[in-house]
């Protein structure tokens, strides 16, 4: 089941590249994929059982024997809803490339899918080097779609993500080789606890760039604003993601004491990041810049839920982390769909969009309104469950976070009256018409998702971890 | 009656068989027709080295208890097979590239003929047990190669790449020569096992023969600080014969380091390894800082092949079974990724006219998808990404490094991995992220050939890359049979 969960996407992305389709059955085709996904997922989720503790849908296959490195993939509850994200953000995206039709459907649509089947191999990979060999493959896929079809700064900001993330990723790889080899097994499921410091920061070097953590984040605004919207709102949703599963499935689970050691540095740089992107969102004088600093933002408060290290910090950052990639998502697949219409994304040359444009107003508004955590919905309840987290580590922690969630309020109020409100902005004319179905069919179904869990958050909270005990299920390993 | 040794023909089969084939394709340089020399002569080239392959498999199979052939000056056993296997498959490669070149035929029938016979004396050189076999044949392929350089007179750059590398080779050759000699007056042995059983370890003499012996050799991989000859030498030479150059000199250059050293001098393994994890370093870091700033694909190419001469020493120099393996693991999709690169860079010289730059690459991964998808894959191959087996051979290697206790090699390794990525990925960039339109470029008339012999050896180049990432196990197993018959 999690193999096919892999390779669909994968097959489908080499048939894709192989057969001579033209446009509009590549596209199709890509999409239909993206959507078998999803439908495969369902059936995973209905099939999973929460009850039960330990690695569900797993398979272990030989690779190679003398270092004892296996294939070996097989999921937990949080994973699930991970995947969950993945393969919904990526239909969404693929949806919304296909409607805007991109250059080169074929290498576009192969290449999305590609990316579909490593993050979910990411999520699912039980073996350390698998588990990096899908970690990488994300960049082979991200570094040509940010650098083909991205905007004119491309090629910069495609370098510096490249040379930023990989230098997490091979200090991860030489902590991978140490690791794994004093343990004598590359399994995730065995490999024992480490005491090493050194080896710890290696994993975390490469899951904090890739999130990002402050101050580690110079790659992030410029990939974010250059990247094509859908690959925006993967890179916000769906990548930054596996940096947070990391922390959570290597870094706190098989470094305790490390982890222990480092938790205030750490928790530190998070919430730094949580008040810095905050005011860099609010200031940020384009749409994407206030999406993109806002992940920064949210990140930073996800890996504080995660280095809380206890049951109520690690059940919301799981329920965050879904929220965050479903409104990411959304607000980048908005702003394209926004930029598509008045040709910028500047916010002082937006306005008045509401007007005459209902459905885009609802959306975007609805989106926005769960992003800032109002009461009721389901990023509420995910920050709230950080902050009570965290506030079992220290009062000061929880202080942060609510200073940050104030400043949310306030940026993303911003971002929605400069775009909606106001009086129209000179980029703004009547010929921008207010959302087509097609439009409305990639986000509202997002929108759909944050609805229900807003309506039932403890869908993921009471279903991500054995009995809700998380503490004590990253405290015997996930076995 | 003379009394004569057993001679186990079999064994030398591969060879005789390449021998064979070279004179053939040398008459065919007198006795046919000119519009049917190159078929013919290519035809039997590539005949020698299928036949040579099979021997080798064949030998592979049946020389699980090895033994010494000829009155013991060569060995067969699976390194040698092994290694003959890769060489066998490199030149059955390497012919299929040449096909097309666009040169001045009137000397075709000599260059398969020397292609030929390169591959024969390679071949005899892994198996070398004493040092004048090991001479012997390095003459031999290098003599051949040194022509090969030469052959296209027309190719701007080639008489002095031929030139150069005659120097700097014979000089690398006779410093190998001063060394053999050195140790033979300090152990009175010129076989392997008896410079082993002479137990004079410790000895200057020996040890500065050794030292020699190993510069010799690090001239043939093109290790730095033995590596001046290589950019040179691979931009001058018809890019074909670079190919065939980087991939199998390297690989039996490696092959008979590990077996020499290991074999004849494992008591002093405490002085060798660490000289050869310096001579490691030396080529990452010089190979990767030079790589950065040229514009040149084959130049770049010859840097990145100087600083995997720097990855694949880090597995001699852990001097551990698991090291064995780890170098002829990665020696397999080392060589597929050198070949299809420079086959790559052929088709693109072909099509041009002119030498290939980073500049006129542009556009190109989208006007033949194969061949630039093909690169894509080289490229992350050298760099170590996921899906191919450049990236198994380098976490073998490093893995190797860590058992033998030294973790700092291994954050040397990964910090050139780094380094690495920016030229690498920058012909990606220059293949897939330039629009052609932006570009002036230059066709030599005509719509470019089609070249189905070339793609089909790239095409095989990317299947043996990436199958490598998949199929580590059988490959492992290969090396690890291989390296049993090492006395570890």
């Amino acid at each position: 089941m999690t193999t096919v969960l892999i390779l669909l996407p994968l097959a489908a992305a080499l048939v894709i590249w192989v057969l001579p389709l033209n446009d509009i059955s590549a596209g199709a085709l890509a999409l239909l994929a993206a959507l078998a996904e999803v439908g495969l997922w369902i059936q995973m989720l209905v099939r999973f059982d929460f009850g039960q503790s330990g690695l569900q849908f797993s398979q272990q296959r030989n690779w190679f024997s003398d270092l004892h490195v296996s294939y070996h993939v097989g999921v937990y509850g949080f994973s699930v809803w991970l995947i969950g994200l993945t393969v919904i953000a990526m239909a969404a995206a693929i949806a919304y490339g296909f409607w805007v039709g991109r250059e080169r459907v074929r290498a576009y649509m192969g290449l999305l899918l590609f990316l579909t089947g490593a993050v979910v191999g990411v999520f699912s990979a039980q073996d350390l080097l698998l588990f990096y060999a899908f970690f990488e493959a994300m960049m082979i896929p991200l570094y040509v779609l940010v650098g083909v079809w991205g905007g004119p700064g491309r090629m910069a900001a495609t370098l510096k993500f490249v040379i930023y993330t990989m230098a997490g990723s091979l200090l991860m790889l030489a902590a991978i080789v140490v690791y794994g080899l004093s343990q004598d097994t590359f399994d995730l499921v065995q490999i024992g606890q480490s005491s090493s410091d050194w080896i710890f920061l290696g994993f975390v070097a490469a899951f904090a760039i890739k999130a990002p953590l402050f101050p580690l984040h110079g790659w992030l605004p410029d990939a974010y604003r250059e990247a094509s919207p859908e690959v925006a709102a993967i890179l916000s949703g769906v990548v930054s993601k596996a940096a947070a599963y990391g922390f959570l499935r290597i870094a706190i689970t098989k470094f305790p004491d490390p982890a222990h050691h480092y938790r205030t540095p750490i928790l530190a740089l998070a919430a730094i990041g949580l008040i810095y992107g905050s005011l860099l969102a609010f200031r940020a004088p384009d749409l994407r810049g206030v999406i993109a600093f806002s992940s920064l933002a949210q990140m930073g408060l996800i890996t504080m839920g995660v280095f809380a290290v206890n049951d109520l910090g690690l059940n919301g950052s799981v329920l965050q982390m879904v929220n965050h990639g479903l409104v990411s998502t959304s607000l980048f697949l908005l702003a394209g769909m926004v930029e598509r219409r008045t040709l910028t994304g500047e916010l002082a040359r937006l306005g008045g969009m509401a007007r005459g444009r209902p459905a885009l107003a609802t959306v975007l508004l609805t989106t926005g309104v769960i992003s800032l955590a109002v009461p009721l919905s389901s990023a509420f309840a995910g920050e709230f469950l950080i902050l009570a987290g965290v506030f079992q580590r220290g009062w000061g922690w929880a202080l942060a976070g609510a200073v940050a969630i104030v400043l949310a309020a306030m940026y993303v109020l911003r971002l929605v009256s400069a775009v909606l409100h106001r009086a129209d902005g000179p980029a703004v004319s009547d010929a921008a018409l207010d959302l087509r179905p097609a439009e409305l069919g990639v986000v509202v179904p997002l929108v759909a998702c944050l609805l229900a869990l807003s309506a039932w958050p403890a869908a993921i909270t009471g279903h991500s971890f054995h009995d809700d005990r998380a503490q004590a299920d990253v405290a015997r390993g996930f076995r | 009656m003379i009394p004569r040794p057993h001679i186990d023909w079999f064994a030398l089969a591969p060879m005789n068989a390449l021998l064979a084939v070279s004179a053939i394709a040398l008459l065919s340089a007198v006795l046919v027709p000119r519009p049917w020399r190159k078929g013919v002569a290519s035809a039997f080239c590539a005949l020698g080295y299928t036949v040579a392959l099979g021997f080798a498999v064949a030998l592979y199979v049946r020389s699980a208890h090895p033994h010494g052939v000829v009155a013991d000056v060569f060995r067969r056993d699976r390194l040698t097979e092994l290694a003959g296997i890769i060489v066998a498959g490199s030149g059955l490669l390497a012919t299929a590239i040449s096909y097309r070149e666009r040169w001045r035929e009137d000397h075709v029938g000599e260059y398969y003929a020397l292609l030929a016979a390169a591959g024969g004396g390679m071949l005899f050189f892994v198996g070398a047990n004493n040092l004048m076999t090991l001479f012997l044949a390095l003459e031999w392929f290098s003599i051949c190669l040194y022509v090969l350089c030469a052959i296209d007179r027309d190719r701007l750059g080639g008489l002095e790449a031929a030139l150069k590398y005659l120097v700097i080779g014979g000089f690398g050759s006779a410093v190998l020569l001063f060394g053999s000699a050195l140790v033979y007056g300090a152990t009175g042995a010129i076989d392997f096992p008896g410079i082993a059983a002479a137990g004079r370890q410790h000895d200057a003499l020996l040890l500065f023969g050794l030292a020699m012996i190993v510069a010799g050799l690090g001239f043939k991989a093109s290790a730095a600080p033995f590596h001046m000859w290589t950019p040179d030498v691979y931009e001058g030479a018809p890019t074909p014969v670079t190919a065939f150059m980087a991939a199998a000199t390297k690989t039996v250059a490696l092959v008979v380091t590990l077996r020499l050293l290991i074999t004849a001098f494992s008591a002093d393994a405490h002085v060798w390894t660490v000289a050869l994890a310096a001579i490691a370093v030396c080529s990452l870091v010089i190979g990767n800082f030079a790589a950065l700033a040229q514009r040149g694909v084959k130049r770049m190419l010859a840097y990145s092949s100087i600083s995997h001469a720097g990855f694949m020493l880090i597995p001699i120099a852990a001097d551990s079974a698991l090291g064995a393996r780890a170098l002829l693991y990665y020696l397999v999709p080392y060589t597929a990724m050198s070949l299809g690169s420079f086959a790559v860079v052929a088709a693109r010289e072909r099509e041009l006219g002119v030498p290939v730059t980073f500049e006129n690459m542009a556009g190109f991964g989208w006007e033949r998808p194969l061949l630039g998808i093909s690169m894509w894959a080289f490229m992350l191959g050298f760099a170590g990404f996921p899906l191919t087996g450049g990236f198994v051979g380098k976490f073998y290697a490093f893995a190797a490094a860590y058992r033998h206790g030294w973790t700092w090699l291994v954050i040397v390794g990964v910090l050139a991995t780094l380094v690495s990525l920016y030229y690498y990925l920058g012909l990606i960039r220059a293949m897939f992220m330039r629009r052609s339109e932006d570009l002036q470029l230059a066709p030599i008339g005509g719509s470019p050939p089609r070249d189905a012999l070339l793609q089909g050896a790239v095409f095989a180049c990317l299947i043996v890359t990436v199958g490598s990432f998949f199929a580590v196990q059988p490959l492992i197993d290969l090396a690890k049979h291989a390296s049993s018959s090492l006395p570890f």
